[in-house]
């Protein structure tokens, strides 16, 4: 070989990224820059966004195997398959013979490039003709071998670690204080939940599976780790898309929430001042409430103990007022690494050739719906509320009995103060989202536990 | 009616009757908790 030739080659191999690339690729990666934008300039969940956005980015860089699990291993001449040599579930060394194939009469070996474990034999049977780069075996690699974020997302997202470590960092920054002084807006927080439920219908009646439509309806939960905890467990196909929604929406709640809160309710009811805050929450009672509430909720659903035990963990180091450190960690960097690495696994899962599907698009639109529908039906129930109270509550109080902390119950403060400049719902409103905290994990792990007794999943 | 739509509303009528169930529990015990659990005044010497 030449010096030419040499030099020819290694230029080669600077550019494979390049020749590889997908205009799928192109587009994810523009999704990616977007979202970058969405969250440094508009300042949508910008803890999430960027992670999320960069990896969508470093998942769609072709040859860089960020996200390499499984090799497959392809014919590199055109023949007749003469023999499969390999099972489902044997372990194969490097360059050991996977098949043989009969070239123009010569037989051939195609060996396999990396050792690892055979998933799947992709061709059909011997004596089937074969063309060349056909895939024949699908190898799983040894997982030292893996891409750097197929690593994040196995050790973190498959595991569903990474969402219920969120939920202790969710549990420690939590206040449940004006929830207690009037346990009554817990209510909200079950009412907020309906999206959810309706969504899932709709979902159904679109054609979805039923574990699809399950991990769709779960978006209205408007609540990230609960809808990576469910869709990682039912439809890890869809992670991507419903994570991306359910967290696009949550920070859209400014935006989405008030259009439905108008429209149901008139100015009078939109004025109405709540003033009785509750009476006082002794601290033991703040100390004692989340061994209630784990016992309580655990007990009546005890497959979603992950995530109501970490959230009500969290809580409980906060109110114990004995591990401060424990509670730092928890609100810090725990909260702030594993937001890192969950954003980066989500992200990762964007590979353009997998994710630009029609199905995305309609599981965006179904999200928006959720969201939509728990505002509406928060309200709905705010008003029954406002009736048997005889207009002592302000029906735009159940729009905050969603997940989306703190900023439901901020939308709801800056409602009711344009219709009266003197009403001041924010303690409320703080009560109900709260709520809608517990809320959203009781009713997705109500779900999950009658999905199981149902014999679905 | 379609076997997926009995799944869908009986989920949706478990699911929600429950939440509201467990909720309603909690509230209850709740008030209890503060009531059992209320800061006693201070005794007067």
């Amino acid at each position: 070989m030449t010096v030419g030739e040499t030099f020819l080659k290694a230029l080669e191999g600077l550019t494979v990224g390049f020749q590889m690339m997908t205009p799928q690729n192109v587009v994810i990666l523009i999704v990616g820059i977007v979202l970058i934008y969405l969250a440094i300039k508009k300042g949508f969940e910008p803890l999430l966004l960027i992670p999320i956005g960069f990896g969508a980015i470093l998942a769609n860089i072709p040859a860089a195997h960020m996200m390499d699990k499984d090799v497959s291993v392809v014919c590199v001449e055109t023949g007749k398959l003469e023999t499969l040599d390999v099972k489902v579930g044997q372990v194969v060394g490097v360059d050991q013979t996977l098949c043989r194939v009969n070239v123009g009469g010569v037989v051939k070996d195609v060996k396999a490039s990396e050792a690892g474990k055979v998933i799947k034999i992709i061709s059909a049977k011997p004596g089937d003709q074969v063309n060349v780069g056909a895939e024949v075996v699908l190898v799983e690699k040894d997982y030292r071998k893996w891409g750097l974020l197929r690593v994040f997302h196995e050790t973190g997202i498959s595991t569903e670690v990474f969402p219920c470590l969120i939920f202790v960092g969710i549990g420690a920054m939590t206040d449940f204080g004006p929830l207690l002084a009037r346990p009554v807006l817990l209510l909200f927080g079950a009412a907020g939940q309906f999206g959810i439920f309706l969504t899932l219908l709709l979902a159904l009646s679109m054609g979805f599976s039923k574990l699809h439509s399950v991990a769709i309806g779960v978006i209205g939960a408007c609540d990230g780790p609960t809808a990576i905890f469910v869709t990682s467990r039912y439809a890890p196909e869809l992670l991507a898309a419903v994570s991306i929604a359910a967290y696009s929406y949550m920070s859209m709640v400014p935006i989405l929430q008030p259009p439905v809160m108008r429209l149901l309710t008139s100015k009078k009811e939109r004025a109405i001042k709540m003033t009785s805050t509750g009476t006082a929450v002794p601290q033991a009672v703040k100390i004692v409430f989340p061994i209630v509430v784990t016992l309580v909720t655990c007990l009546i659903a005890p497959i979603g103990a992950p995530l109501m035990g970490m959230l009500m963990l969290g809580n409980f180091l906060r109110e114990s007022g004995v591990v401060g450190r424990l509670v730092a960690a928890s609100q810090n960097e725990i909260a702030n690494v594993v937001t890192l690495l969950l954003g980066l696994s989500i992200g990762a899962t964007m590979d353009g050739n997998v994710f630009l599907t029609t199905t995305t698009l309609i599981i965006f639109g179904l999200g928006l719906i959720a969201i939509l529908l728990d505002t509406a039906a928060g309200v709905m129930f705010g008003k029954l509320m406002m009736v048997l109270t005889r207009g002592k509550v302000n029906p735009l109080i159940g729009a905050a009995g969603i997940s989306a902390f703190p900023m439901s119950a901020r939308v709801v403060q800056a409602e009711g103060q344009r219709e009266n400049p003197q009403n001041f719902l924010l303690m409320h409103a703080m009560g109900a989202n709260t709520g809608g905290q517990i809320g959203s994990v009781m009713a997705a792990a109500v779900m999950l536990s009658a999905l199981k007794t149902m014999g679905v999943a | 009616m379609d076997e997926k739509y009995v799944f869908g509303l009986t989920l949706t009528v478990v699911g929600m009757g429950t939440t509201f169930i467990s909720i309603g529990l909690l509230i209850l015990l709740t008030e209890i908790l503060k009531k059992v659990l209320a800061a006693k005044p201070a005794k007067k010497e």
